[in-house]
């Protein structure tokens, strides 16, 4: 790619993203952001354009809004012209003690993981197949590997978003567009703030790297920091007796 | 018992350390005593960074660009964004901080709340002196933006005042074009306090100035160092920001300290002969010319477990020359061996900070592994030599001064308690202003 790549991005105000962002802003990219608090759009908007980037255009809704998608991605595909790269970054961490008692926090966190996630890059998928060209890149995470007792309705969401991303490679396979499922680890971030962070905690600047990389290469499954491919191989090949015991 | 700071001495360190995410977030709630400090780096030395048994705001997250105008030089960023993240993107258009201190890894904010300064002092004063404005949070809720004009108390205090003003949230400063990010460096060798005057004077027209000085030379050989002067290279060159990570480190403190009388005294004789051979100017990245001990991530922990001192004076033109041999006596008398010694003469542009450290005269810098009382006695004696020079020491790096020495060195102090924020503190405040 010899211009500046055009990105459209849901979730820009989540850290991962914002760390990758930095990255193409520091090469020119050109951004159409999506995010749900306004306030915050601005921030990142702003600070993307002083690193050098350009803005075409920001939307700030509720992802549960549904409808509001498919006007959002209108909107982007006026500004960008072409999407090089469309991003998907959102989510949200829920407690797994909430999610077992209220049926309300385990609707908001297949809402917020899997039903929003799964509408938009429906939509993406989409126009990145009739523009014929371009990169789905989606933020999910190493929950999704395995239902673990410590975070399994998470996880379930997550999975759900790995299989509909294995089927769109699928879909896409005779075709130059690429699918590319990105799975952090544990991050240090707003969104793991109440947490203990261990020896296999990463910060979102140290991973933006690979994950920029993975996205440039087209990779289907990124495992960022790597080591946690390994992990997870591990935690895959456990027979369910053994991982039943284990504190994860 | 957490070492918060560069130093590694044992400060208690805080309850709680609280992140804030976005620049319109609120301050965390405070209840009863506590009270709370600021936290970006944690690069100051001593205290003065820690708030023990109380709030840390941790201003890392406040790590975003607001604007950066590259036509006028003029870059907006909150206040969390640290000097290597700012030179990394100024410096591909063109763009250099107006002042640097000897490390790129100390957030903006602690810039500002250390009125830091750097080898052109003489030429372009303290970084405050480069800050158009700023946006301080209170623990009111209140937000204040302050500049040289308005609110002008608030930002004469809020600048080297230590963070006890309130959060600096963002802040507005002026940018130094450059043609290039080498360096056209100098190195010229002294061998008394007063060829470093001479050098100091000769070198009036170079933007950047400092000199290493010797403190293990030989009797006969006292005052003895190297003078290294350094311009950006005017010719038009690449404009590269360099290699972000230092390449080695040091993965962990040894129960005792590798800086020691021998490995001081082979290292000064290495680096003097080294030096002395210079000739003429040479180029160089200003990322070796800046912040040389950057390229060793943790060097703090040659000094082993127990941490070091540093200490930091300045001691006015007027009797500066008698001090300073005075302090290069001492060090000499008492066998440890200080190994970074860092010379380097003020200008006379006014600090615009009450709490200001850099004024004019000589500043020294130099640094000692801690070896308990003897250490205290030690730098207790150049505290009387500092005292009776009419000079100051800087709370940047001090983890020990008496409040009787901090009342001298800052005669402002009692204006700059009326701008002070009510829960605002730190261990260093408590330990020097009671």
């Amino acid at each position: 790619m010899n211009r500046s790549p055009h990105i459209l991005v849901f979730g820009a105000n989540s850290a991962i993203c914002h760390a990758l962002l930095k990255l193409y802003a520091a090469r020119g990219a050109r951004f159409f952001l999506v995010a749900r608090n306004p306030a915050k759009l601005a921030a990142i908007a702003d600070d993307l354009v002083a690193r050098g980037g350009a803005v075409a255009g920001t939307a700030a809704y509720d992802f549960n809004d549904w409808q509001q998608h498919d006007i959002c991605l209108q909107r982007a595909r006026e500004a960008l012209e072409v999407i090089d790269i469309a991003l998907v970054a959102h989510g949200s961490l829920p407690d797994q003690a909430d999610c077992e008692s209220s049926s309300a926090a385990l609707k908001t966190c297949m809402d917020d993981n899997f039903t929003s996630t799964a509408v938009i890059i429906g939509a993406c998928a989409q126009q990145l197949s009739l523009q014929g060209r371009g990169t789905l890149a989606v933020v999910s995470s190493v929950a999704g590997d395995r239902g673990r007792k410590s975070n399994y309705t998470y996880g379930a969401a997550k999975a759900g978003i790995d299989a509909m991303l294995q089927g769109l490679r699928g879909r896409f396979s005779s075709t130059p567009v690429k699918v590319v499922n990105i799975k952090p680890g544990m991050v240090v971030s707003p969104m793991t703030v109440n947490m203990t962070h261990g020896a296999l905690w990463s910060t979102p600047e140290a991973i933006a790297p690979a994950i920029y990389r993975a996205i440039a290469k087209g990779r289907s499954v990124c495992y960022v920091p790597g080591y946690w491919r390994l992990i997870m191989l591990v935690i895959r090949s456990l027979p369910t007796a053994v991982l039943a015991k284990l504190p994860v | 018992m957490k070492t918060t700071s560069w130093g590694g001495l044992p400060f208690p360190g805080p309850v709680r350390t609280v992140e804030r995410d976005w620049r319109f977030e609120a301050l965390p709630e405070l209840t009863g005593p506590d009270s709370a400090l600021p936290y970006g780096c944690g690069r100051s030395y001593g205290d003065s960074c820690i708030n023990s048994h109380a709030t840390q705001v941790s201003t890392r997250r406040l790590n975003r660009f607001v604007r950066f105008d590259d036509e006028r030089g003029v870059l907006h960023c909150e206040a969390g964004l640290t000097l290597d993240e700012i030179l990394r993107v100024v410096v591909p258009r063109g763009w250099f901080l107006p002042v640097v201190p000897g490390t790129r890894f100390v957030t903006l904010g602690g810039a500002i709340a250390n009125d830091v300064h750097g080898k052109n002092h003489h030429r372009a004063g303290s970084f405050g002196c480069h800050v158009l404005a700023l946006t301080l949070l209170r623990s009111d809720g209140t937000r204040h933006v302050c500049s040289p004009t308005v609110n002008s108390e608030l930002f004469a205090a809020t600048v080297g005042g230590l963070g006890l003003t309130g959060l600096v949230i963002s802040a507005e400063v002026s940018l130094h074009r450059i043609n290039s990010s080498t360096m056209v460096v100098e190195d010229l060798v002294f061998s008394s306090v007063g060829e470093f005057r001479a050098l100091s004077r000769d070198s009036i027209d170079w933007d950047y100035t400092v000199a290493w000085i010797d403190t293990f030379a030989r009797r006969g050989q006292v005052g003895r160092g190297i003078f290294s002067r350094a311009r950006h290279a005017p010719e038009p060159g690449k404009l590269d920001p360099g290699d972000s990570r230092p390449r080695i480190g040091v993965p962990f403190a040894l129960p005792f300290s590798l800086v020691n009388r021998w490995s001081v005294d082979a290292f000064n004789r290495a680096y003097f002969l080294v030096g002395s051979r210079r000739r003429g100017q040479r180029y160089s990245h200003y990322q070796s010319f800046f912040f040389p001990l950057d390229a060793i991530a943790h060097w703090n922990r040659i000094y082993g477990q127990r941490g070091f001192y540093q200490y930091q004076c300045v001691v006015p033109h007027e009797g500066g020359d008698e001090a300073l041999e005075k302090l290069l006596i001492a060090i000499h008398r008492s066998g440890d061996a200080s190994f970074l010694a860092v010379l380097k003469e003020f200008g006379d542009r006014c600090s615009p900070g009450l709490l200001s450290f850099p004024r004019p005269g000589l500043t020294l810098a130099l640094d000692f592994p801690n070896r308990g009382e003897r250490t205290a006695r030690l730098l207790a004696s150049f505290d009387e030599i500092v005292r009776a020079a009419g000079g100051a020491l800087y709370p940047a790096k001090d983890a020990r001064m008496p409040a009787s020495m901090f009342a001298v060195g800052y005669p402002q102090v009692e204006t700059f308690m009326t701008q002070v924020d009510p829960r605002f503190s730190s261990a260093f405040w408590r330990r020097v202003y009671a």
